[in-house]
């Protein structure tokens, strides 16, 4: 019998999303290095060009506030590839792959602290939003509604970082390529202003990027309006990226560990 | 002589580099077998291979009877593994590193948490317990890698280079601890790049060099295969180095090594009683010496020569 049982495997995950969580708890800027950024836009943008953009700082912020959610799951997810990376490259990982655990223990252990890492961000995000003026327009249902799904976005794309952490050598280098790829993702998307004064090409891509499509779909959900259709593509868009960068993530974790 | 380790033909590439070229070892229950080569010798390859964590190429090694390969999880099951790749994490106190890792090999969480408390005192870091790893001393960090991988009680403990980049004192404290364990009746597997740890530390010593085994034996075998014994002289005065450079020749035969800026003269002797000879013959002289010694070669030197330059120009092997 060379397989660890999967109750065992369950249990070991477990046990590294506690040090996953106990390590957010010692760290806590690491936290804030992903939701600072998203803060610093959602204050600058409604302030600075809030006005112009929209008829009034109070309406734009109504706008910005779901798309910057979308921002700050991204960030909160490239965490998980820069901390796998440091993992590796520390030999926290050796001291694991030469205990009687289940192979892929470290990574479920890892995802699932990630889960707890963006509530928090999402739950930080929301207080700022609401102490500028923020306010959900629907209900409580929605709102759980609306946080559940920018977790399952985080969890479908934090294999890309998973992948990328697993591909490049240094936690650094990890970190940088992250950024390079989530800004202009985050950028080019209705997330700061709608798409109609964009050229056709970045309209073409801005009016169907995964960006866009979640921060409609919870606009809807949040201020009220049509969600049916963002969300349907949300969700295409998560599945595609399981379906993509798991194989590829756990293809380059096997290779690299 | 039942064996704990038993590798055979060990070979691994990293692409045009033999990192592993056909390596036998044998490490029997009970005993510290020391593995002794330079940087770039293997022996941290074949630390991963037996530690499940690399392929080998070929050949094929066994721990308590499992194959490294075929049966990783038992292997694992049985090893503690400590060393430069295998570590703690910094960002955790001493005490959620060990709980972690009883957690992981299904102790129960008040059970985890007695045998954290019961290494952090066997290894003299009650008083730390509470602190980040990352504020730990050198020998600290050690000290608490080693209890990390004494935490599932292992059959057979992998010491990688323990007291790499250590001071003196630290190293001097690891060495405190892991002589309790050996006393204890520990199978260990030990790698080191310094001699005096090998010769204070396993009972018998393995050589690598360029991915192979170039020699093995105990401590005292080794240092007598490398030639017989030393004489060294030093007159008092520098005038007398001629003539004593002309009795030591005529006694052993070969010319001596004359070191003029210290005026130490070295020959190799097969014969002890040479010693006594050397010593009425520089009184008939009537030259008095400073030095006088007879002495087996240091670890060093047979390191040098088991592994170095020396070897190839034909002094053994």
């Amino acid at each position: 019998m060379s397989a660890v049982a999967l109750d065992k495997g369950l249990q070991h995950g477990l046990s590294l999303a506690w040090r996953g969580i106990l390590k957010i708890r010692k760290n806590p800027e690491q936290l804030a290095d992903v939701t600072i950024a998203p803060i610093v836009f959602l204050v600058m943008f409604t302030y600075l060009f809030g006005g112009a953009l929209a008829s009034s700082t109070d309406d734009y912020l109504q706008m910005l506030v779901p798309g910057i959610m979308v921002m700050n799951i991204l960030q909160a997810s490239m965490t998980a590839g820069v901390q796998l990376n440091t993992d590796v490259s520390k030999g926290v990982f050796d001291r694991f792959r030469s205990m009687p655990i289940a192979r892929s223990a470290p990574l479920v252990g890892a995802v699932l602290a990630d889960v707890v890492r963006y509530l928090m961000c999402v739950v930080v995000l929301l207080v700022v939003a609401t102490i500028m003026g923020y306010r959900v327009q629907t209900g409580p249902v929605e709102l759980v509604i609306a946080i559940a799904l920018v977790l399952a976005f985080g969890l479908c794309f934090c294999w890309a970082s998973v992948f990328v952490g697993m591909l490049l050598k240094t936690p650094g280098a990890v970190q940088g390529m992250m950024f390079v790829l989530i800004m202009p993702l985050t950028f080019g998307s209705n997330v700061f202003v709608g798409t109609s004064t964009m050229p056709g090409w970045l309209r073409a891509w801005a009016d169907i990027s995964p960006v866009s499509l979640l921060a409609d779909a919870l606009r809807g959900l949040l201020n009220g309006g049509p969600v049916a259709g963002p969300l349907a593509g949300s969700v295409v868009w998560m599945v595609a990226a399981v379906a993509v960068f798991f194989p590829l993530a756990t293809l380059a974790y096997r290779k690299r560990v | 002589m039942s064996l704990a380790i038993r590798a055979e033909g060990l070979v691994k590439h990293y692409g045009e580099t033999k990192a592993l070229d056909g390596v036998d070892l044998e490490v029997p229950v009970g005993k510290v077998v020391g593995v002794l080569g330079p940087n770039g010798a293997g022996k941290t390859t074949a630390v991963r291979v037996l530690a499940t964590l690399l392929r080998p190429d070929a050949g094929h090694a066994t721990v308590g009877g499992h194959d490294v390969v075929k049966d990783p999880v038992r292997v694992r099951s049985l090893i503690g593994l400590t060393g430069q790749y295998a570590s703690v994490d910094e960002d955790l106190s001493g005490t959620e590193n060990l709980v972690l890792i009883a957690r992981l090999l299904d102790h129960s969480r008040a059970g985890a948490r007695a045998r954290a408390a019961e290494l952090l005192e066997q290894f003299e870091l009650t008083e730390a317990a509470g602190r980040p790893a990352r504020t730990y001393s050198g020998g600290m960090r050690r000290r608490l890698d080693l209890a990390a991988s004494l935490v599932g009680n292992p059959a057979v403990l992998y010491l990688d280079e323990p007291t790499t980049g250590l001071d003196p004192h630290a190293r001097n404290e690891v060495w405190r601890v892991v002589r309790k364990l050996v006393a204890d009746g520990a199978t260990v597997l030990l790698t080191t790049q310094y001699l005096e740890e090998a010769d204070q530390l396993a009972d018998t010593i393995t050589v690598f060099d360029h991915g192979r085994v170039v020699a093995e034996g105990r401590a005292d075998e080794l240092k007598r295969r490398v030639g017989g014994q030393t004489l060294q002289v030093r007159p008092t005065s520098l005038a007398d180095l001629d003539a004593v450079q002309r009795i030591l020749g005529d006694l052993t035969g070969m010319r001596p090594t004359r070191d003029d800026d210290t005026g130490l003269l070295t020959a190799a002797v097969s014969d002890p009683v040479l010693l006594s000879t050397l010593v009425r013959k520089l009184d008939e002289a009537g030259i008095t010496a400073d030095e006088l010694a007879l002495r087996l070669p240091s670890l060093d030197e047979v390191f040098l020569a088991l592994t170095g330059r020396k070897a190839e120009e034909g002094s053994l092997v």
